[in-house]
């Protein structure tokens, strides 16, 4: 086998050619858009606060570990009343929602979810002034098999 | 020794890096070299470590062909490893044909390796370690991992072989990847017995979430109290076969190793080492975000560099793999803080350096049982055989040909591993040359049916594997290995766009999408994988081609 | 059908207001209604367990709504703060099997 380098500059790539491969691959994104619309009603949805931990490239598929969490001093009126997990490329984006009290000390809290394919795991935070938060991160599922 | 100008700082251009001063590259440019000025540095500081790294059960020396290909992206793109040839030569100052351009590139292999002849033996080795050790009683010796697989006696032995040697050569901690691969009940009934920590911050159990291995070694050296947290391969369960430890959970775990390190520093560590098979990019990416590691000594991805790489205040060492390099590093710590820095990356020309008798007298124990069927001849290459670099080795092309022909098959893949010694033109392949570069726990080869459009899902897969430009998304293989197939990868693309023009090499013909093509491989992840062991393929193989000379047409075209 | 067990992992001591992880687990298949039965073809309903329950001293202290895209075997793992000694209460509920529970207490030194 013989391998040739070229540089890239020197090949024309129709960019038109890579749109197949991409085309209508957000396939549920829209369904993820209206679930978090759904959570926040009125309230504008803003960028930030609650993050989400993941594996960077899953295990299995099908037992993925998440953390959700919000740096909050769970008192007063420093407050998470709840976190909804979504999964955007999952045919139902739905995951889990879970809710946090006083009693709670943290708001933290971690499951494990089946994920079809790489996508985005997508947490949003309701606090108790009613302000919401949405972030998330990229899980890839891989087929493996070829490390070392 | 080197100074500080001689590190290469992330992202500088090669502007400091004009020679290495007083290293052994100079040395060795001079006719007779001897021991003495392989192994000799000037001491600096009070803490001596002593890093090997990915020996893959090479007990004796071997040829190992360093690669021709090793493409960096994003930020690694022209960096250190990511260099080859006359690029590494010229960065490092390393004169062309010398003993150092042999031991580091692949320039020149072939004359090279006649001249300068095999490197590594875990003899040897020995030898640099008692030499090291009557000069700095306090010298860590830490091990990186994938140690205890990669040849015949150590997959007959399932790595006790290994184990017997390396346990004689004393080090003081250990991290792991391919060790798992004996089973993970096996591997937590054999680290019992070691008379030292075998390390993994980053490994969980599945049910409940928490540390199944120990994270961290205190320990003291030269007065000075130093932690050494392990961690093993975070890909182990994608890139190996999960089910052979269902109850295990890896990953980069940045948060955790963050902790380990804190915890480490409270407990009064003065400095904070990590025993690493992340691989060299992951690790360069983790050293920018974890606050508080002075050292990483990485493993995994194989790469050998001359002089440390800084990133920040932490700095990173990468020493090789199979046995042809023992790193080391010498610290002057002083309140918690690294002062100076003395390193030496040094060659273990098997020709130069004397071997240990005790530890000889040890392999040859271990080897004896085996001898025989070691040395069996199954037939003979015209040509380097080497499988080290992004894409197909001639190694590589020989199984593949195997595949082919052995299995009826239209298209061959194998795995992309990064070990495997090599063989010069005119060597016999025996029973153990073979082993080298197939001996693992999970060698069926299988003959299935794919259709065009998995196989390019396997493409696309595997490269971003490789190509991805975020290291924490690499995995530390190369790239999947073809025969009977064609394709041309954009490296630089987005996943999933890189591969295209497949093309089925018999008939000239375009990949069909929809086509089933009639696929043989070896190394499935999968449980349950049917067929004959790879050797088992590549010596019927052999039978019907005594010589070998595994050169193919064109057939992947990379656009960097 | 398999047996539905409940497990946890709860300190048995804890210092007055520091905040400790809880572990549960639940041995359940999760079925998550979108798998077909390979003898017959026919799609196998959702049968889940649909929420979990913390609750401490009779407070609340977590709750969560599960889809079916949690896993086999549903793994929660939360956080209290303690107030006092007392017992941590835990409830499953399930599409098919009705509610399960498990308790344990905490005592504050």
């Amino acid at each position: 086998m013989t391998i040739r380098l070229s540089r890239r500059e020197a090949l024309a790539f129709g960019a038109a050619g890579m749109a197949i491969f991409t085309a209508g691959a957000p396939a549920f994104a829209s369904m993820t858009d209206d679930a978090v619309s759904a959570f926040a009603g009125d309230a504008k949805v803003k960028e930030g606060m609650v993050s989400v931990d993941a594996p960077e490239i899953a295990e299995n598929g099908n037992s993925v570990p998440i953390e959700v969490s919000v740096d909050s001093a769970m008192e007063g009126d420093d407050m998470v009343e709840e976190i909804m997990i979504l999964a955007d490329g999952n045919p139902n984006p739905d995951v889990a929602t879970f809710k946090f009290s006083a009693l709670s000390g943290e708001a933290r809290a971690s499951t494990r979810i089946r994920l079809a394919k790489t996508q985005n795991v997508v947490a949003v935070a309701r606090m108790k002034d009613g302000s919401i938060y949405r972030a998330s991160r990229a899980v890839k599922v891989t087929i493996g098999g070829c490390g070392g | 020794m080197i100074t500080r100008r001689d590190f290469v700082q992330a992202g500088m251009a090669a502007t400091a890096l004009t020679g290495l001063s007083g290293g052994w590259s100079r040395v060795a440019a001079q006719q007779s070299v001897t021991e003495d000025m392989l192994i000799d540095m000037p001491p600096v500081g009070n803490v001596t470590l002593m890093h090997v790294t990915d020996i893959h059960a090479q007990l004796k020396p071997v040829y190992f062909r360093e690669p021709s290909v090793n493409i960096g992206v994003g930020e690694a793109k022209g960096e250190p490893p990511h260099l080859t040839g006359t690029d590494f030569l010229k960065r490092f100052g390393v004169d062309a044909d010398s003993r150092a351009a042999y031991a580091l590139t692949s320039e020149d292999f072939i004359g090279l390796a006649e001249e300068y002849g095999r490197m590594g033996g875990l003899d040897r080795i020995g030898t640099i370690l008692n030499r090291i050790r009557a000069e700095r009683p306090g010298a860590l010796l830490l091990d990186g991992g994938d140690t205890w697989q990669g040849s015949y006696t150590a997959n007959a032995t399932k790595g006790q072989d290994m184990i017997k040697v390396m346990n004689a050569l004393k080090p003081d901690a250990m991290t792991s990847h391919w060790e798992f691969t004996y089973g993970g009940d096996y591997i937590r009934e054999v680290i019992e017995d070691l008379p030292f920590p075998f390390l993994g911050a980053n490994i969980f159990d599945t049910e409940w979430d928490e540390p199944a291995f120990e994270p961290t070694l205190m320990t003291e050296s030269g007065g000075v109290s130093v932690a050494v947290i392990g961690q093993a391969f975070p890909y182990m369960p994608i890139a190996n076969p999960g089910w052979m430890f269902p109850d295990l959970s890896f990953g980069i775990r940045e948060k955790r190793v963050q902790e380990v390190v804190d915890e480490a520093r409270e407990n009064g560590a003065e400095l904070v080492v990590l025993l690493s098979h992340n691989g060299f990019d992951v690790d360069r990416k983790l050293a920018s975000r974890v606050k508080g590691i002075d050292v990483i000594l990485t493993g995994h991805t194989h790469d050998a560099l001359p002089v440390p790489v800084k990133v920040g205040k932490t700095l990173l060492i990468a020493s090789g793999s199979h046995g042809k390099f023992v790193t080391r590093l010498d610290l002057d710590v002083q309140g918690g803080t690294v002062r100076d820095v003395g390193h030496r990356l040094i060659p273990v020309f098997s020709d130069v350096i004397t071997p240990d008798a005790e530890i000889a007298a040890l392999i040859d124990e271990v080897r004896a049982p085996y001898e025989e069927e070691l040395a069996r001849v199954l037939g003979r290459t015209d040509d380097t055989l080497f499988r080290r670099g992004n894409f197909n080795g001639t190694w590589d092309d020989l199984i593949c040909d195997a595949l082919l022909e052995q299995r009826d098959a239209e298209i061959a893949l194998s795995p992309g591993f990064r070990w495997g010694a090599s063989l010069l033109p005119g060597q016999d392949i025996t029973v153990e040359a073979l082993h080298n570069c197939t001996a693992m726990t999970y060698p069926e080869a299988y003959r299935s049916p794919m259709t065009g459009e998995f196989l390019k899902v396997i493409l696309e897969d595997v490269s971003d594997n490789i190509f991805n430009p975020d290291p924490y998304y690499q995995q530390g293989g190369d790239m999947v290995r073809v025969g009977g197939l064609g394709y041309r990868i954009d490296v630089n693309a987005p996943a999933g766009e890189r591969i295209s023009d497949m093309t089925l090499l018999a008939t000239g013909e375009a990949i069909d999408p929809k086509r089933e093509y009639v696929v043989a491989g070896w190394a499935s992840v999968n449980p349950d994988t049917e067929g004959p062991p790879i050797w088992d393929v590549v010596e019927a193989h052999l039978t019907e081609h005594e010589t070998v000379s595994p050169r193919g047409e064109t057939a992947i075209d990379v656009v960097l | 059908m398999a047996k539905i067990k409940p497990r946890v992992k709860v300190p048995k001591k804890a210092k007055a207001g520091e905040i400790v992880t809880i572990k549960s687990l639940i041995s359940h298949p999760m079925e998550s209604g979108q798998r077909k039965d390979k003898k017959t073809g026919e799609t196998i309903p959702v049968d889940i367990v649909n929420s979990f329950k913390a609750s401490f001293n009779g407070e609340m202290v977590f709750e969560a709504d599960i889809d079916p895209a949690v896993s086999t075997n549903p793994y929660i793992e939360f956080t209290l703060k303690v107030p006092e000694s007392g017992t941590l209460k835990f409830e499953w509920n399930t599409d098919n099997d009705g509610k399960f529970e498990a308790e344990k207490k905490i005592t504050v030194s």
